[in-house]
Parts: structure tokens; C-alpha cells; sequence
């Protein structure tokens, strides 16, 4: 389903060029729980840019779902990444001053499809925030908006799931809760999910485990669940 | 993404930020306040000259001597020539050939100081025939007019309007009462009912006297000249008619053959009023004009704001970007919120500009001076709310384009 080619990602910043990816070949099946490690600057979040359709490689082929993605422009790409891609990231990103639920909602809108709210708060059941839907990211605690973002990932049932490291910012318990989740969202839905952490205790929910260092993968092995 | 939708988010970006969104409005509130404001002072003006013009009866027909056009095309004003004379009139009142013209005077102008007992006043005397209350739609209110008798005789009678006896008799009964027009001694014989219409030309600042009079004692040297001929059509809606008429006789009697190259020009009060309203339409052009340039200023604030909304929001656009939203979809998102900002100031404006617009003539300081009363119409109120919501959108467009721009990840990393 997610099949990367060669993929370099460089940056230039004036004169200098930051070579961030150098040569990535990685290919991600249906309902694999990856776990992407790595040092800091090593390119996780590079790479995770670029599953998500957010960035292009510089050089390189990623193929999704047959689809060439350097081939699609940036109306396609904002397609791809409303039906097929869900995001999460470490600090939320919820939009502020915006309820739970309309938050949740904002895919379906950009979808165009109906039955928003009903599906909204649906999505905010399943991660548990059913009483919390009309409150803003403001009167939520940390591993509540982590769900709600969660839920607004999901609304919009999409295949793979993206998580850069959704538990920075949370303590141990509310970490743990949000690995459950995603643990869940994997056996019982069968949702690929590709997740970065620094964390051994959070690698040990994926199924497998891709390291990074300089752009280059270093290890990539199966664990046992 | 549908246009509740997009309200929504638009209502949910300007209630974040409710004092700067009411300041921005303030700058389109007050640009569409002084259009509908100023527009309505226009329109006011040309209600006020049209009424005045109206008052000089819609089936009268002024006819002036002018110079034929020479072959250079140059046409020398009204009142150059002297090609108008009694004959004329005679013929115009002989009704064989114009039955729609009810009647025609002469008239024949001179100004002069007027006095009576130490009192003094500069009013243009006016001679004329009998048929002058007729034609100009003139009451009496007191005494009468003079007769054809007065005419032929040259009796120095005259008959005043309201104005000159206020400024001259005070509380003395005019008729009666012997007046010197320039050194020269006429007796009141009526005085006429007040006609209303102020400012220029007022209709009661007149001086009636027999033309034959006016002739012998009071133009001296230049002769029996007729500065003009007045007809009444029988009906406003013959006044065509007898417009034709009245240049088929004098054309022949003056033995003319192609009427470009006449020694008269017709005026009827439409041609006043289309000349009268041209001139306001382009009055009230200018006050909006100048109205619009503060309406200008006020987009230019919405620019302003719009471009610090997407920056303070650049890391929602990336969010929104994230989870899909198109390129178009935020250009909508921060139009609709300009186009908001900017309608809802529109709207505003325009409350407030009919509001003083009514409340205008209250201020008796207003009321006295003889400003027009201000005219709302429909079309500025329509106009001005259109312009200001195309002006949210004009200057919306830069802002939103550029927030519509932003690459997803540089959106996402911006603190
Ligand atoms: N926009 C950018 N411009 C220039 N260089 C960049 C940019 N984004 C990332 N880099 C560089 O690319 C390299 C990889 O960055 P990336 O964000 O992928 O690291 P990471 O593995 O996610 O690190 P961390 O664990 O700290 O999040 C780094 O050396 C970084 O400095
Ligand atoms: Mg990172």
C-alpha cells in the first residue's frame, strides 16, 4: 500500500543544501503497525511528510495505493490526504477556540460528505470523549485533545494512520491510553499505522520497527507482539 | 465545503478577535455612511431644484431673441439680439395658426433701485400685458392688475410680489401707495399672493408693470426691446405642440427658411429641467466620488487586518491544509471572512447614513439655511452595499491568496 523507491528529501536553506533523506526504500502493507525510531535530525518527521503527502521527495518514487504521488498536484494531494491519510501530531493541533466536535467535523466539511455531526460524535465515542464534545482544546487535558485528535483522524475512515509522536507530550498513563487506542484501531480495524517515537516502552505496541540515522534506514525487523 | 459552512468559520475567525474585527468595520461604516449620506444630500438638491423649476409652470414656453448661427457655428447667447418684437406676439396670440398656445406676453427687463418713502430695494421690474398672471400662474391677493387700457395708455401701475412689499412697506397697506422706480413714480395697484420657492430667482421678489410703461420711462435708450416672449401651451401635454407652432410662425414672419439658422431659440421648463438635472446628477457623482475615496481607505484597512489574521493563523492553515483542505477552500475561508468584515460594515453604514439623513433637517441650524433635505433612494442603499462587499472581496483577495499559498509543512512548523 505505501511502497517508497529511493526517496531522497534535501533541503536547501541558501547556499547550503541539508541532505534530510538520502535513499529511503521502504514498503508499508495493509495493516502494519510500523514503528519509525531514530535519533533526533535523523528524518523521521521528514519521512512521515512525505507518507502523508504533505512534502514530495526530492528524488525518488513513492507509490500509494498504485497511485505515483509525484505525479498528483495540490488539489489531488489535499484529496489523498482527507480520504485516505489521518494525522496526528505531538502537539494536537487542534484548532483552537473551535469545539471538539466541530474540530472533528472539519474533514467531513473539507470532504464534502454529510452526516458530519452524527459521524463526529461517533468518532468521539470511540476514543472515549463522548462527554466532551462541546468542549474547546482550551478544556481539554493533554490525553483528551490527543484523542479528540485521534478521533478527527478517523473520521474520515482512512486506511493508514500517522502519528509523529503522538505521546511526547503526555505522561505515562495517558500515553499508554493512546497506544491502546492505536493498538486497537489495528487488530480490530486492521488500520495501517506508522508511528515515530524515541520511546522503547512505545515501539513495543507496533508489530515492526524501522530505524533511522542520517536519512538512511539501519534496522528494520518484525518484533513479537 | 458549502456556504453555511464557510459563514461559520468566517463568524468563528471575527469573534476571536472581536475589538479588531469592530475597528475594521468602523473604517467601512464610515465610508458607506458618507456615501449614502452625501448621495442623499445630492439627491436632496436636485428633489429641491427640480420642485423649483416645477414651479415655473410645466406648460409655459420661454422664447429668446439669439443671434442666427453664424457660419462659423459660434452661438452668441440669449439676449444679444433684438429679433423678438410685438408683432410677434400679436401674431402668436392670434390663435389661427396655434391653437394649442393659450396665450403670449413680451416681456421686456430693467433693473433699477425702487423706493418708497426712505425705504430702498433693487428688484427687476418686469413690463409686460394683462395676460401675465395668466401665463406665469400668478394670484392677487390684494387690488388688481392692470388692464390693456394701462398698456396702451403707458399708465405708470405696478403690482408687486410678497418680497418687495415686505422689504419696502413694513406694515403700510401697498396698493394705494405711489413707489419710484428709478426717479420715476408708479402707483401699486395689487399686490400678488405669495408663490413660495426660495433662493435664486424667487417668484415673489417681482415688479409688474405695463410693458409700454417700462418702454417709455424706465429702458430709455435701448428702445422697445423683448428680452423674451412667454407662452402657455394649453396643457403640459401640448407643449411640443405648441413648441412647433410657436417656431413654424416666428420662422415665417422673420422669413427664415432653415430653422438652424434661426434668430430664436425655444425653452420649455422640461429643457430647464433636463439641464437642471443633469447638473445635480453630476453634483451628487461628485459627492459620492469623493464619499468613495474613504471607502477605499476602509479596504485598505481590511487588507491590513486580513493579512495579520493569516499570519497570526498561519499554523490553522496548516492544520486545515493537513486534513485536506484545498487550496480553494481556505481562499474562500478568509474571502467570506473580508467579504463579512466588510458587508456587515456595509450594513452598518448604511443604517447609520439613512439615520442622520433623517435626522438632518431636524438641526434647525440645517432647517433655516435652506439645505435640501436629504433623499435616501433605494439604488444607493443597494449600490452602496454591493461596493462594500466587492470591496471585501477586492482587497480580501491578496490576504486570502496568500494564505491559500502556504505550503502545509511551513504552515504547521510556524510558532
Ligand atoms: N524546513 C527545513 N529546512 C531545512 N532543514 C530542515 C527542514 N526540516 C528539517 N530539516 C533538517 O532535516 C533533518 C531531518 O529533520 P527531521 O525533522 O525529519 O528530523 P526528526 O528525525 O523528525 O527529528 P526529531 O526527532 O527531533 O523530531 C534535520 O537535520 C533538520 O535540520
Ligand atoms: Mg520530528
Amino acid at each position: 500500500m505505501i511502497t517508497l523507491e529511493g526517496v531522497t528529501k534535501t533541503y536547501r536553506m541558501g547556499r547550503i543544501e541539508v541532505p534530510a533523506l538520502q535513499g529511503i526504500d521502504l514498503h508499508v502493507g495493509r495493516g502494519d503497525f510500523v514503528a519509525i525510531m531514530g535519533a533526533s535530525g535523523s528524518g523521521k518527521s521528514t519521512l512521515m511528510n512525505i507518507i502523508g503527502c504533505l512534502d514530495v521527495p526530492t528524488s525518488g518514487r513513492y507509490i500509494l495505493d498504485d497511485t505515483d504521488v509525484a505525479k498528483l498536484g495540490d488539489d489531488q494531494l489535499a484529496r489523498i490526504r482527507n480520504r485516505k491519510i489521518g494525522f496526528v501530531f505531538q502537539s494536537y493541533n487542534l484548532i483552537p477556540r473551535t469545539t471538539a466536535l466541530h474540530n472533528v467535523e472539519m474533514p467531513l466539511v473539507y470532504a464534502g460528505e454529510g452526516g458530519r455531526t452524527a459521524r463526529a460524535r461517533e468518532a468521539l465515542s470511540a476514543v472515549g470523549l463522548a462527554d466532551r464534545v462541546n468542549h474547546q482544546p482550551t478544556e481539554l487535558s493533554g490525553g483528551q485533545q490527543q484523542r479528540a485528535a485521534i478521533a478527527r483522524a478517523l473520521v474520515t475512515n482512512p486506511a493508514i494512520l500517522l502519528a509523529d509522536e503522538p505521546t511526547g507530550n503526555l505522561d505515562t498513563d495517558s500515553s499508554v491510553e493512546i497506544m491502546r487506542l492505536l493498538s486497537r484501531l489495528n487488530t480490530e480495524q486492521s488500520r495501517t499505522i506508522v508511528l515515530i517515537t524515541h520511546e522503547q516502552d512505545i515501539a513495543h505496541f507496533a508489530s515492526r520497527v524501522v530505524e533511522l540515522r542520517d536519512g538512511r534506514i539501519v534496522r528494520d525487523e518484525r518484533t513479537a507482539a | 465545503m458549502n456556504l453555511y459552512e464557510a459563514l461559520r468559520m468566517a463568524a468563528n475567525g471575527l469573534l476571536a478577535n472581536r475589538t479588531r474585527s469592530a475597528l475594521t468595520m468602523l473604517g467601512i461604516l464610515i465610508g458607506v455612511t458618507a456615501v449614502i449620506l452625501l448621495v442623499a444630500v445630492g439627491n436632496g438638491a436636485s428633489v429641491q431644484i427640480n420642485n423649483q423649476v416645477q414651479s415655473l409652470g410645466a406648460n409655459v414656453i420661454y422664447v429668446y431673441p439669439a443671434n442666427a448661427r453664424g457660419s462659423g457655428g459660434v452661438s452668441q447667447g440669449f439676449g444679444t439680439a433684438q429679433s423678438l418684437t410685438q408683432a410677434d406676439v400679436d401674431a402668436l396670440n392670434s390663435k389661427q395658426q396655434d391653437p394649442d398656445v393659450v396665450a403670449a406676453i413680451p416681456i421686456a427687463q430693467s433693473g433699477g433701485q425702487i423706493t418708497f418713502g426712505n425705504q430702498n430695494y433693487f428688484a427687476p421690474t418686469t413690463g409686460t400685458t394683462p395676460d401675465f398672471p395668466q401665463v406665469r400662474d400668478y394670484q392677487l391677493a390684494e387690488g388688481s392688475f392692470f388692464t390693456a387700457d394701462d398698456v396702451t395708455a403707458r399708465h405708470r401701475v405696478v403690482v408687486l410680489g410678497q418680497t418687495v412689499v415686505d422689504n419696502l412697506f413694513g406694515s403700510t397697506d401697498p396698493v394705494g401707495q405711489t413707489i419710484k422706480i428709478s426717479r420715476q413714480s408708479f402707483r401699486v395697484i395689487g399686490v400678488f399672493a405669495q408663490k413660495g420657492g426660495s433662493g435664486l430667482g424667487s417668484q415673489d421678489n417681482v415688479v409688474v408693470a405695463p410693458i409700454t410703461a417700462v418702454w417709455a420711462y424706465l429702458t430709455g435708450a435701448r428702445g422697445k426691446v423683448i428680452s423674451q416672449i412667454v407662452a402657455s401651451a394649453s396643457s403640459a401635454s401640448t407643449v411640443t405642440q405648441a413648441e412647433t407652432e410657436i417656431t413654424t410662425i416666428l420662422l415665417d414672419r422673420h422669413q427664415i427658411s432653415d430653422p438652424t439658422q434661426a434668430d430664436f431659440q425655444l425653452q420649455s421648463q422640461q429643457d430647464i429641467l433636463n439641464q437642471a438635472t443633469s447638473i445635480s446628477t453630476a453634483l451628487t457623482l461628485v459627492l459620492g466620488a469623493i464619499a468613495g475615496i474613504s471607502l477605499v481607505v476602509g479596504g485598505i484597512g481590511i487588507m491590513n487586518i486580513m493579512l495579520v489574521t493569516v499570519t497570526e493563523r498561519t499554523r490553522e492553515i496548516g492544520i486545515r491544509k493537513a486534513i485536506g483542505a484545498r487550496r480553494r477552500d481556505i481562499l474562500t475561508q478568509f474571502l467570506i471572512e473580508a467579504m463579512v468584515l466588510s458587508g456587515l460594515g456595509g450594513a452598518l453604514g448604511i443604517a447609520v447614513g439613512a439615520l442622520l439623513a433623517q435626522e438632518a433637517p431636524k438641526i434647525s441650524a440645517l432647517a433655516t439655511s435652506g439645505f435640501p433635505t436629504p433623499v435616501v433612494s433605494p439604488t444607493s442603499v443597494v449600490l452602496a452595499f454591493g461596493v462594500s462587499v466587492a470591496i471585501g472581496l477586492f482587497f480580501g483577495i491578496y490576504p486570502a491568496n496568500r494564505a491559500a499559498r502556504l505550503h502545509p509543512i511551513e504552515a504547521l512548523r510556524y510558532e
